[in-house]
């Protein structure tokens, strides 16, 4: 499987990114050169193995339901680059 | 000058220092040592003092903290309540935290003082330090070359005196790799024992924070008081914490040392393997017992890690929107724009990479062929150190197969550039703790460092081989 110049525009796309016609082509040649790195993996019969999802597990964690203090709303837009009063400010989304 | 931290509390004790001089001499030394670049950002000098007038006297009444007058340097990844976290990136210049990291509401409850905040590649996406937008941290050793990275501003930061200790974190290395390429002590802790909460997240289900010390003594005790279960981060584990400060009295003898012949092949530099060799021959004097073992999907490991670890940081790196709390475009008109050119603008070249590499393995028609597949390999990648540890106590190999190498030599080329945390990665991916400590220098007198890879949840073996070693 090998990447092209559309595909790495696509995947821009759904990662929020863009790039300069230059960025593209170099991205193009570098991702295309990790993943035919990573094809090694197919060398291996993986048929019948379980996937991994974390290095470890633990039964179920269970706790009590219990409402603690959380930020106050002064302190969680501390860096929010645009607010008014209690609101984040965005451009208009809906037309 | 690198006190340990015994010889620092042995002073307090007899009265030959109070913390305000400890913290001014800290000080002192990072303004002299400032081109190595190792702290993105040194906390206020008068709030410092004043937190130091305050266990100082807390000293002088006996009520004084398991760590006091140890001075701690952070990785610009974990935050600090009032204080700039940036991740290494510009995407983050200016996030002034609102809380405070789990790990730094312990050290703090036993009196360490937090100095500042260390240089890393871009949320510790790098093997190098070479990807932070700060400028990289230089090697003190020889500032020619990379200090190795993520952690690396944490590991140069204890190496050349900037701290008593450090906190670096780690995904595939980024704690091991610059302790072993800066000749300083690093731990990555087993996946659960030390909780991730305030922790910029990278790649959840790899992620650790582990301390950095110029001993092994220094970093056992930091690794006992930020280890345990806390209930901000739902992975950490409820097993207790042994006492690794004692641990390391314990000596070798008897200990079934597996040595896996897949460390040792291609690549890695004479040199390097000597020291390895050497050290592995003093332990079997000390009294362990060499097995060779064997480790068979090794050479996976770094192709599985960049799949699992850029597709996990694809969907953690969503979260810089340039909506709520990070740096947001000024040519922002439309809500896409806040989106696109915020993170276009707010990104380096690696975090990019990475984000596209992530977002394209676990895209539609892409996802059973490569993240599915990681997944199951690091299924057998896991297996292969439960099979080990059915015959050996803990395992050695080298902790890279180079020293140092030079600023830029890798930068242009990202797979080379990966292949670095080739002898790393796969601990990550399975989850065992593992330390590294120095074990030689080279003919240019660059650093060597062994690992001590042990069970889950027994970092007490990794600390207690690495004390043996560190006696040599």
């Amino acid at each position: 499987m090998s990447v092209t110049i559309n595909d790495v525009k696509k995947i821009a796309s759904l990662a929020y990114l863009e790039f300069t016609p230059e960025e593209t082509e170099r991205y193009c040649g570098q991702l295309n050169q990790i993943l035919q790195y990573v094809e090694k993996l197919n060398q291996l019969d993986t048929s019948n193995v379980d996937i991994t999802y974390h290095p470890i597990t633990y039964p179920d964690v269970f706790r009590e339901d219990e409402v603690e203090p959380s930020l106050p709303v002064d302190q969680a837009l501390r860096n929010t680059p645009d607010k008014d009063w209690q609101y984040i400010v965005v451009p208009k989304v809906v037309g | 000058m690198n006190l340990t931290y015994s010889e620092i509390r042995n002073n307090l004790e007899h009265g030959r220092s109070t913390c305000r001089t400890i913290v001014e001499n800290y000080l002192s030394t990072i303004e002299s040592q400032k081109k190595l670049n190792a702290f993105i950002t040194v906390f206020d000098r008068e709030k410092l003092l004043k937190r130091a007038d305050a266990i100082d006297a807390r000293f002088k009444s006996g009520k004084a903290g398991r760590l006091a007058g140890m001075i701690v340097a952070v990785k610009d990844a974990i935050v600090v309540k009032d204080e700039r976290s940036t991740s290494g990136s510009k995407i983050l210049e200016n996030y002034i935290s609102p809380y405070n990291a789990t790990v730094i509401e312990r050290l703090e409850n036993d009196d360490a003082i937090i100095i500042g905040k260390t240089n890393l590649d871009e949320f510790a996406m790098g093997s190098s330090n070479e990807n932070s937008a700060y400028g990289p941290a230089l090697n003190p050793i020889d500032p020619t070359r990379v200090p190795g990275g993520s952690s690396g501003g944490s590991a140069v930061a204890v190496a050349a005196g900037l701290a008593t200790t450090a906190l670096g974190s780690e995904t595939g290395g980024s704690v091991r790799l610059p302790a072993s390429f800066c000749g300083v002590v690093g731990l990555k802790p087993t996946y659960g024992r030390v909780s991730r909460y305030g922790l910029s997240a990278f790649a959840s289900s790899f992620d650790q924070i582990g301390p950095i010390g110029n001993n092994v003594a220094d970093t056992a005790l930091i690794a006992s008081v930020i280890s345990g279960l806390d209930a901000h981060d739902t992975t950490t584990a409820n097993i207790p914490v042994a006492d690794y400060f004692s641990e390391i009295k314990k000596n070798v003898k008897g200990l079934k040392i597996g040595i896996p012949k897949e460390y040792f092949g291609q690549g890695i530099q004479k040199e390097v393997e000597e020291a390895v060799q050497q050290t592995i021959k003093r332990l079997v004097s000390a009294g362990a017992e060499p097995v060779e073992i064997s480790l068979p999907h090794t050479e996976y490991g770094i192709a599985t890690y960049y799949i699992l670890v850029t597709a996990e940081a694809s969907s953690n790196l969503a979260r810089y929107d340039g909506v709520r709390y990070t740096h947001r475009s000024a040519d922002s008109k439309t809500i896409n724009d806040v989106f696109v050119k915020s993170r276009s603008e707010g990104f380096g070249p690696e975090v990019k990479r990475r984000i596209m590499l992530g977002t394209y393995v676990l895209s539609a028609g892409y996802y059973d062929a490569y993240y599915k597949k990681a997944q199951k390999v690091r299924t057998l990648i896991k297996k292969d150190f439960v099979d080990a540890f059915s015959k050996v106590d803990c395992i050695v190999a080298p902790t890279s197969p180079t020293v140092a190498f030079k600023l830029g030599e890798k930068t242009d080329d990202p797979l080379s550039m990966y292949l670095s945390d080739v002898y790393t990665v796969n601990i990550n991916i399975a989850g065992n703790p593992s330390l590294s400590v120095p074990c030689g220098k080279n003919s240019n007198n660059l650093p060597i460092g062994i690992q001590i890879i042990a069970k889950d949840f027994e970092e007490a073996m990794c600390f207690r081989v690495a004390q043996t070693i560190e006696n040599f």
